[in-house]
Formats: C-alpha cells, structure tokens, sequence
C-alpha cells in the first residue's frame, strides 16, 4: 500500500490541474476557430471540385495544393514556420494564445477535407431534387446539403477534435502548456514515470470522451 | 403545351462527342399523360432532364406554354422550375427531414407562403396522398411506396403544371406500382395536371399514358396514341416491349401453331367491340369453325381491348375473313 502510495510522489496534483485545463482551453479555442474557418473552406472544395455544382478546375486545383501543402508540414514544423505570422495576429508565440494559430491552421485544412468528403456521400439525387424545386445554390447548400451532412461533419469535428489533443501535446514546445508539456517536461526529461502516466491516463480520459460525446451525437441526428 | 423543336443533346466524354439524343422533335398536349419507354441508355432519362433543363439542351428549342424555356437567365428558369414537379426512382427525399418537411421544403425555398400556410398546405398535400399519419416520421420508417407518395407530395407542393416522372415506379414491387400509378392517374385527372414519364415497362404505359414514344439510341422510333402503338406495333423495338409487357414468345408461339391446321388471324377488338358476340355470329353466318390459339382481354388506360389469335377451318372463309374486316375489329393474317 505504501508502495503504491510513494508511486505518485512525483506528481503535484496543482500542476495537473492547470496542465489539464490548459489543455482544455486550447482544444475549445482552436476547436472554435477550426470549423468556424474550416466548414466553409470544406464547403468551397466541394463546390469548386470537378463534376459538382460550381465546377472550377483552376480554383479548385489551387485551394487544394495549398491545403494539401499545408497538411503536408508535420505539425511540430508548422508550429516553428508559423512563429512570424503567430506573433503578428497575437502578439506573442508563447503560452495558450501562441498555440492557438498554428493549431487551427493545421487542424482547419483537415478539417475541410473531412467537410468535403461528408459532402461527397450526399446523394447527388438530392441535390438533383432541389434544383428541380427551384433552389438556388446558396439553397441547395444550407437547405439539402448540410442537413444530409450534418451526422458526417459531426463525426468529421469529432475526429478533429481528437487530432487536436494530439496537436496541443506538441504545443507544449512553443511553451503553451497542458498535459503534452507536463508529460514531456517531466516525465520524459526528468524520467518521472508518474507523472507520465497520469498525464498518459487523463489525455486518454479526455479522448474517450470526446469520441463518445461525437458517437452520440451522430446517432442522435442519423435518420437511416 | 410542351414543344421539343429539333432539341438534341451531345455529351462529351474523354475528348468524344457522345450523342444522347438525336434532333427531336416532339409536342405535348396539356392534361396528357406522355410516356417515354426504352432500355437504359436510350436517351429517355436526357429528354425528361431537358425539360426542366437539369440538363442543358446542346441544340434547340424547348417551349413550354408557349414560354422559351432554352432562353430562361437563372432566375427565370428557378421560378420556371417551380412550376415543374419532379418524382424519382430512388425518391431522392430529405434523410434528415421528416415527412412534412421534406414536403414543405420546395415552399420554404420558394418564400412566397407563411409557415401557417405551408402547414396547411402539406397538411392538405399529405392527405391526397393518404399519408397524414405520417407525418412526424423519417423517410427511413417508410415503406418504399409510401416514399413515393411522399415524393409525389413533395413534387405537388407549388402546384405545378407539369409533373415529370423519372423511373418512378422502378423500384417498387408490382402491387405498390399498382397503387402509386392509381395516385398518378388520379392527379392528372382531378389536378388537369400533364405528366410526362419515363420507363422501361410497357405495362405502366398500358395503364396511364394517352400517348406514347418509344426511344431507341437517341432517337424517337415510335409515336402514337397508347392503343394504336400498344396494338399494332411497327418498330421491332416496340414489338419486343409489347412482347415482354404480355410474356409471349414469338418463336414459340410459330412453332405451337406448326401442328395447327386451317388459317390464322389475328383478331384485335377496341373499346365497345370488345363486348360484342362477333366470333359466334361469324361463325353461324359462315360455317366455319373456329380454335382459339391465344387471347387477351385487358385494359389500355380506360379503354378494353381484346386480342384473340384463331385457328380457322371449313366453311367460307373469305365471307368470315370479309365480315370480321368489316366489323370494327382490326384483322391480321398470320398464315
């Protein structure tokens, strides 16, 4: 007993506590701003992409070479090529706010891309069926398309929201804090194995949640 | 009135123009029931999707009440489309909209109605099709016939003029189709609505088409009223629609009537003929017997027919032959 109890000698309970909330709050934030930038971004894809309703093989060519590049970047690299341009919308690279534009440059691409695909599964009939009712695009969008979707990009932000744990544990190298930092801080560099795994089980905690929140919630709008 | 003048229709895939419909032309009356029949890939499924314009037309001109439709800007041809209903094969409803929804949704996109009046309106809509109990539910809680209805609902909503028809009995099962083309000769009756269709069944143009054309690659191969066209086909892709709508084998059929002996006709009787006690008469008048090989004795819409293929023997003949030409009764000689 007094062995297991000694095991978490290491940990300071009040570090954890900010590490987690901290954590917290970049994942809403950047959650936040990743769909408010990403679903229309999604949506343009779609739109412009080839055979769909406002085909455009130049514009589409374009917005997908520059989210694929982005994608490209391992996000440890986004993060450092980021720097100037974090520094410049929030003044400082370091803390929570200093993590918050390159988590949502990296996560909104993605995002998108989910966007685009969920709204690739909607029945080209249904978009048939509107036109025929008279709709216009700005319609056939808002009134068919994201209501069919919407089970599909729910599920998208879910995955998301999940890869933007794992991003936010990487922005503990610009200094912003939570579980990711502690774990590499102190558990890693300092060989403090408890605190590794209590920040390994709370981030594993956040995550199941998270996917069981999305789980319900897609169930909850699936009509078929 | 709808007016098809020299439209055709030319896709272009992989640097090849493909035709998908010929230059046609072609003329609706208001209150019909057109039907187009053909396999897949004959160009039928093009020529409903230019009337609304889902497809633009390469060539051509389309009226439709006099209206240009070709020359319509994008928001003559949304308001246009308001006044074209359209049903599909796979139904094509709303997933995440109930059924009053999705029946409500082309008043919502047009804006005219208050909600008030669109609830009145689908609530009104919904009864016609015989699906008010149903109006809380999810497309996916429905049966596939009961989709319809609701596609059919949906497509009446705006009270439209014109009703297309793509497939729309395609995916359902021989009772269901039954009912669902009731419903639609129904509405084309109390409505005075037209509805153009397409299939590739002769037997949904034998229960609701006035007029009917039989497409074959891209082109019109046969035109005519339904009776006309269903009874005395001339095109062989006609004759095999008509051979499948009534499940008779043409080869086997020559082969039975081999051992039969005496002359062969074909008799086909219209309307009131039908009835009438014209082989018994002949029969007595004449002195010949008569066998009968085949026969049916069926609807075309609202109009009986009969068609009765005789072996005949003895007795004067061509006095038979002669009263049967005579009477209102089309008469064709097989051997």
């Amino acid at each position: 007993m007094d062995v297991l109890l000694h095991y978490f000698d290491n940990v300071d309970w009040a570090d954890i506590w900010v590490a987690t909330n901290d954590t917290l709050l970049m994942l809403g934030t950047s959650l936040f701003f990743t769909v408010l930038v990403g679903l229309p971004l999604g949506i343009l894809l779609f739109l412009f992409s080839p055979r769909q309703l406002l085909e455009q093989k130049a514009t589409y060519a374009a917005l997908a070479f520059v989210v694929n590049a982005i994608r490209s970047l391992p996000f440890i690299i986004l993060l450092i090529v980021m720097i100037p341009t974090t520094v410049f919308l929030t003044g400082t690279s370091l803390g929570v706010a200093g993590a918050i534009p390159p988590l949502v440059v990296g996560a909104s691409t993605f995002f998108a891309r989910l966007v685009e695909t969920a709204l690739r599964e909607v029945d080209r009939g249904i978009i048939e069926a509107t036109q025929a009712m008279g709709a216009t695009t700005r319609q056939i969008i808002t009134k068919a398309l994201l209501p069919e979707a919407k089970p599909g990009i729910i599920a998208a932000i879910t995955v998301t929201a999940i890869a933007l744990v794992g991003y936010t544990a990487m922005a503990g190298v610009v200094g912003a804090g939570g579980l990711g930092d502690l774990a590499i801080r102190y558990g890693y560099q300092r060989f403090q194995d408890d605190v590794m795994v209590v920040t390994v089980v709370m981030l594993i905690v956040l995550v199941q949640i998270l996917q069981t929140i999305g789980d319900k919630l897609v169930t909850h709008y699936s009509r078929k | 009135m709808i007016e098809f003048h020299n439209v055709h229709k030319t896709y272009r895939v992989a640097g090849k123009d493909i035709p998908a419909l010929h230059p046609t032309s072609l003329r609706v009356e208001n209150g019909q029931v057109f039907g187009l029949i053909g396999h897949s890939g004959a160009g039928k499924s093009t020529l409903l999707r230019l009337i609304n314009r889902l497809e633009e037309p390469s060539g051509g001109q389309i009226k439709v009440d006099d209206e240009d439709v070709t020359a319509l800007d994008a928001n003559g041809l949304r308001r246009f489309r308001q006044q074209v209903g359209m049903i599909f094969q796979h139904f094509n409803l709303l997933a995440s909209k109930t059924v009053a929804d999705n029946v409500a949704l082309p008043l919502t996109l047009a804006g005219e109605l208050s909600r008030r009046e669109i609830d009145a309106r689908v609530a009104e809509l919904l009864d016609r099709v015989g699906l008010s109990d149903h109006a809380k539910k999810y497309p996916a809680q429905l049966s596939g016939g009961q989709k319809q209805r609701v596609g059919i609902a949906r497509a009446l909503a705006t009270k439209p003029k014109i009703l297309l028809c793509d497939e729309a009995t395609s995916a359902l099962d021989p009772q269901t189709t039954a009912s669902v083309l009731h419903l639609l000769a129904e509405i084309n009756r109390e409505l005075k609505l037209t509805i153009v269709l397409i299939t590739h069944e002769m037997d949904v143009i034998r229960r609701v088409c006035d007029q009917v054309a039989v497409m074959d690659a891209g082109v019109i191969v046969e035109q005519g009223p339904v009776a006309q066209v269903f009874l005395h086909p001339t095109h062989p892709t006609t004759k095999r629609f008509v051979q499948e709508a009534e499940q008779v084998d043409e080869g086997e059929q020559r082969d039975v009537f081999a051992h039969v002996p005496g002359r062969i006709v074909r008799l086909t009787f219209q309307g009131e003929a039908t009835y009438a006690p014209l082989l018994g008469t002949v029969a007595r008048e004449t002195g010949v017997d008569y066998s009968i090989l085949a026969g049916r004795i069926d609807h075309i819409k609202d109009t009986p027919y009969g068609q009765l293929t005789l072996a005949i023997t003895g007795g004067d003949m061509e006095a038979a032959f002669a009263r049967f030409t005579a009477a209102d009764v089309h008469m064709e000689v097989l051997r």
